[in-house]
């Protein structure tokens, strides 16, 4: 489903991705852990097409297609899907007025007919169990004066909206105390499916013990150092990120591409 | 008092360009013979409109009083507008579309090419309107054409009809309130209008009467290099209550046109008037060429106790926008609102705002400001509350928020207060925003096209304006700015 190559970004003039490889299937859920500043939300930013991140190589194959050329809303319509690490406030426009607009927009580019505001209403209601919010959040603006656990939600809520195929999760269980990781981990797990592939970013294994991957991946230096399975995450809980930081030099590390594909 | 100078990407400036390059729609020419005046003012001149339009002898007094004021005066230069000076000898001053000798006595008399125009503007006059609910009173260049809903209005003793037939039918009622809030001598734009007027809409209504629909004016400039001058009075007597809806439009011409118009309205004790307007003058093209000059006076009177005058404009058009709907809150407990959506885009100008002078005592006053900028265009909101000692426990809540999209445009804020009673609470707040990159990215993720991403967040920030204008108005303010906007993302 994504196939990532040799994929090289740089923000700012600054080289972050120096060579990144993924391949991802449907119904997997890969993590991808790493030390803060090693690529790892330039990765998502990247894979979802936000300005001033600029690709200077490689290539990321989305169902076959060239995903790297496709406008960020053409991608959401393809089904690419990012949970924010920071949710964005829009003051005044409702939550549910921004998430029919969005369905809509996708469903349009899918060739589905847009739902009207009843059907909405009943879709919605029922998707907002799974995250446990109630119908206040409806009429609130989006995001605005929500807490970090509300925002957080808030994103699941709209990708369970969605139903995007590929996910890519950007530091969802960061700012978030024990009740809401359970309550966000809870909605991601109801949306797992064959058919659907999740990337959990996250700095800290805690996520995974909610969200259990089928992979597990080590960013460092903007790219794939290790790869593993679920022990992998409890390895570096013991150890540390301290074995994988940015090596002194030209940043040719080891060549790890051995182990990257394993499981892949 | 703030002056910003906004920030942008280059790629937001050229997706800026490009939705801002929307057409303007409204910009057809309706060819109809016109009977007009020659060229130029003089005290000939208004005694010639005023012959022509058979007005009574005290209109044709005040008319000169003003025309010989406002030869003493000069015009302002305070605003934060720039524009070549105007010549006023080359304006034509009256301008009324030829036709039936005596005026038309119903719809089916009006030149239906008149007609089209305005069905093209989409204004309700036939049956649409009647379902809309909505009375229009329409101007076209310099005379009312059509008042619809004239019978059912007089049932309950509310006189809605154009400014000249009020002078015919009711000169007592013209000569008691005209002036009486806007007098002559207030400003340079405000004598000229006095002196050249050449029509609007009257309003009344009687003591006690809830007007039973929405009045509703469409103002439109057809002819060439024609000043349009109206003058409106709505004055409403001890708790009336009514609503008052103003569209403007007029054709694309690339010479710029001036509007000068006055509106006064009068609030006896415990009477309510709320006063809408969505203003969609040519604001010439994207390289500034053309458009309409909108230097408008404003002004409510809460003369009684009790009384309320709110304001709520949308202001989408001209090239250049003078104007400051003030209330003056005479009675004691009277209210004063202004909600104001300001836009301006390619080379507009706007130098808006209000005026609050708080003279009776627990007098309240609510201004929410909503400014947007996107091209070179420059906002500037401006506005004044004044609480006189007499004003003893007033109250004023302020709000100014500016919004910016590019790089190249400009918002300005000049909050003028004036406080003389001590036990007054003001309060000014005021922000200033950008459309945020990542609000734009965040939407576009979540599969938004940038244009409908901008109109959106657009709209949530003029949100609490758009909730004061009535329902259809309000529909209608939304899609304007959206087209005003097309192409403007910063």
């Amino acid at each position: 489903m994504l196939e990532i190559k040799n994929l090289r970004a740089t923000v700012g003039g600054q080289e972050i991705l120096r060579g990144l490889d993924l391949v991802v299937k449907p119904g997997e859920v890969h993590a991808i852990m790493g030390p803060n500043g090693s690529g790892k939300s330039t990765l998502a930013n990247t894979l979802a097409g936000r300005e001033n991140y600029e690709v200077s190589g490689g290539q990321v194959l989305y169902d076959g297609k060239d995903l790297l050329a496709m406008s960020p809303e053409q991608r959401a319509g393809e089904g690419v899907f990012l949970a924010f690490q920071y949710p964005v406030e829009i003051p005044g426009v409702g939550n549910a007025y921004f998430l029919r607009a969005a369905l809509n927009a996708v469903r349009k580019y899918r060739g589905i007919e847009e739902l009207d505001a009843i059907d909405f209403l009943t879709l919605v209601r029922k998707k907002m169990k799974l995250v446990d919010m109630d119908e206040g959040f409806l009429s609130r603006s989006v995001n605005e004066g929500f807490s970090g656990g509300e925002k957080k939600r808030n994103e699941i809520l709209q990708m369970a909206v969605l139903e995007p195929r590929l996910a890519i999760l950007d530091e969802t269980d960061s700012g978030l105390d024990i009740d809401a990781l359970r309550i966000v981990s809870a909605g991601v797990n109801a949306l797992r499916s064959p058919d659907r592939a999740i990337v959990l970013i996250t700095h800290y294994q805690r996520l995974l013990n909610y969200i259990v991957p089928d992979f597990v991946h080590v960013l460092s230096a903007g790219r794939i150092v290790k790869s593993g399975d679920k022990e992998l995450a409890h390895e570096l809980e013991q150890a540390g990120y301290a074995g994988f930081e940015e090596p002194p030099g030209d940043g040719t590390p080891v060549d790890v591409r051995a182990v990257q594909y394993r499981g892949a | 008092m703030q002056d910003t100078e906004p920030l942008a990407t280059d790629s937001e400036t050229a997706t800026l360009q490009e939705l801002t390059s929307k057409e303007y729609k409204y910009g057809f020419v309706t060819d109809i013979e016109a009977d007009a005046v020659p060229r130029g003012l003089s005290e000939a001149i208004v005694r010639e409109i005023s012959a022509r339009k058979q007005e009574p002898e005290f209109m044709l007094e005040w008319r000169l009083q003003a025309f010989r004021h406002w030869l003493t005066m000069t015009e302002p230069t305070w605003p934060n507008v720039q524009y070549p000076p105007i010549d006023y000898q080359d304006i034509v001053y009256y301008s009324a579309p030829k036709s039936k000798k005596d005026g038309p006595k119903s719809l089916d008399e009006v030149d239906p090419e008149l007609l089209k125009t305005f069905e093209k503007l989409g204004v309700p006059l036939h049956e649409r309107a009647r379902l809309a609910g909505v009375a229009v009173d329409a101007v076209f260049d310099s005379v009312s054409v059509a008042t619809t809903f004239k019978e059912k209005l007089a049932e309950k003793g509310v006189i809605f009809c154009s400014f000249s037939e009020a002078l015919r039918e009711h000169p007592d009622l013209v000569q008691k309130y005209l002036g009486s809030v806007v007098p002559y001598s207030d400003n340079f734009f405000a004598a000229l209008n006095s002196a050249v007027f050449s029509d609007g809409s009257f309003c009344f209504i009687p003591k006690g009467v809830r007007c039973p629909m929405e009045l509703s004016t469409y103002f439109r400039i057809n002819a060439i290099d024609t000043g349009q001058f109206e003058r409106t009075l709505i004055v409403a007597e001890e708790g009336a209550h009514v609503s008052y809806l103003e569209g403007c439009t007029a054709p694309m011409r690339d010479t710029n046109q001036l509007h000068a118009a006055v509106v006064e309205l009068v609030a006896l004790s415990g009477a309510e008037i709320k006063y809408s307007t969505v203003q969609n003058w040519y604001p010439g093209d994207a390289q500034g060429k053309g458009g309409i000059y909108n230097f408008v006076t404003k002004r409510g009177k809460c003369a009684g106790a009790r009384s309320k005058i709110s304001w709520t404009q949308v202001e989408t058009g001209s090239a250049i926008t003078w104007k400051y709907p003030s209330v003056i809150l005479q009675g004691d407990d009277s209210i004063g609102e202004f909600y104001s959506v300001a836009l301006t885009n390619n080379y507009q100008q706007a130098d808006t705002g209000t005026k609050m002078v708080h003279i009776g005592r627990n007098t309240r006053s609510t201004i929410i400001s909503k400014g947007i900028s996107a091209g070179h265009g420059q906002n500037t909101y401006r506005g004044q509350v004044k609480i006189l000692k007499s004003a003893e426990g007033a109250r004023n809540y302020s709000q100014c928020d500016s919004l910016l999209m590019g790089e190249r445009c400009g918002a300005h804020t000049f909050p003028y207060i004036e406080v003389k009673n001590p036990t007054a609470k003001v309060e000014h707040e005021a922000s200033t925003s950008k459309i945020a990159e990542d609000q734009l990215f965040y939407c576009k993720q979540r599969g938004i096209r940038e244009e409908d991403a901008v109109s959106m967040i657009v709209n949530g920030f003029c949100k609490e304006v758009f909730r004061k204008l009535p329902m259809e108005f309000a529909v209608e303010a939304q899609k304007l700015l959206g087209v005003s906007l097309e192409g403007a993302v910063g």
